[in-house]
């Protein structure tokens, strides 16, 4: 346990490093890289407690999927930004002191970590998923159990917000090429 | 005390991580910078999320003679759905990005601001 306790300590610290590097470098394309490397920790950390098939999703898809799709905005808009304004810079300081310290406070009533007699734990539905869907279900991986069976809505929505996005975006997207040719016969 | 900070460590670590995310989406104005703020933002909930749902000794929930304890599936269950709706959302926006810059010429909140106001 304890060694879990380090590894989970350095992962949580990795994570931190990492988004701090993100909000202080402007080169667009390193944070991008970083935005990888934030997700891959992130997956570490999900295999460490123990939600594997959050780990597998995250990686391929946070990992991979988005450092894709940021290196193909790049690719289309600028690589750097510019400086951000003092200014603004106070305003969004103080703006998350008050917020983190509001949530800060809120922890002290959370169940503490891994704690055995957390209500999550204690609630009825951690013995129908852990133990009744074996028979119900039978399917040994509980997460698909749940995800493809007892909360079946849940992902048939999910399906529906992708294909509201793949449609969105491809109605942003599709007019691309023709609207710059035209542009530059405009020019010409 | 050391038990108090060990046992509520991960719930601080991740409140610092939505902090910086959020720092990130107000101080910068870069669009794209701020979508990579609303993504670490994401995380550091799903962290949250995944960190309850740990318990003491267990093991991954994908039931097996001889483990008793396993980890709770049900916050794994919907952070993958969060993750998969997460990405969906970065792709919109980064599209829109695309959009906005065609059209202004400038991913930069300040900027697109300006042109409007001058426009």
């Amino acid at each position: 346990m304890n060694f879990e306790l380090i590894i989970d300590v350095v992962l949580l610290a990795l994570l931190v490093a990492t988004a701090i590097g993100i909000a202080s470098l402007r080169q667009l394309f390193p944070v991008a890289m970083l935005a990888g490397i934030y997700s891959l920790l992130s997956a570490c950390f999900f295999v460490l407690m123990d939600a594997v098939d959050v780990a597998f999703t995250e990686a391929a898809v946070g990992a991979g999927m988005v450092t894709v799709l940021f290196l193909a905005t790049f690719a289309l808009t600028s690589r750097t930004e510019l400086p951000t304004r003092p200014r603004r810079r106070q305003a969004a300081l103080i703006a998350v002191f008050l917020t983190g310290a509001l949530l800060m406070l809120a922890t002290r009533d959370m169940p503490h970590f891994a704690a055995a007699d957390a209500p999550i734990h204690s609630h009825p539905l951690y013995e129908r998923y852990t133990v009744t869907s074996n028979e119900e279900i039978a399917v040994p991986n509980v997460v698909t159990s749940v995800l493809a069976s007892y909360r079946g809505y849940d992902t048939l929505g999910e399906v529906t917000v992708i294909f509201t996005a793949g449609i969105a975006v491809w109605m942003l997207l599709a007019g691309r090429s023709r609207r710059n040719k035209s542009a530059k016969g405009m020019q010409h | 005390m050391l038990d108090a900070i060990l046992g509520l460590f991960n719930y601080w670590i991740a409140i610092g991580l939505m902090m910086t995310g959020l720092y990130i989406v107000i101080a910068h104005t870069n669009l794209v910078k701020k979508i990579i703020g609303l993504n670490i933002f994401q995380t550091s909930v799903f962290i949250l999320y995944i960190s309850m749902g740990k318990i003491q000794g267990g093991t991954a929930p994908i039931l097996a003679e001889g483990t008793l304890i396993y980890s709770n599936p049900l916050p794994h269950v919907l952070i993958l759905t969060a993750i998969v709706v997460g990405v969906a959302t970065t792709a919109l926006g980064l599209a829109l990005i695309v959009r906005i810059y065609e059209a202004y010429g400038s991913a930069e909140e300040d900027e697109i601001v300006n042109k409007d106001r001058r426009a």
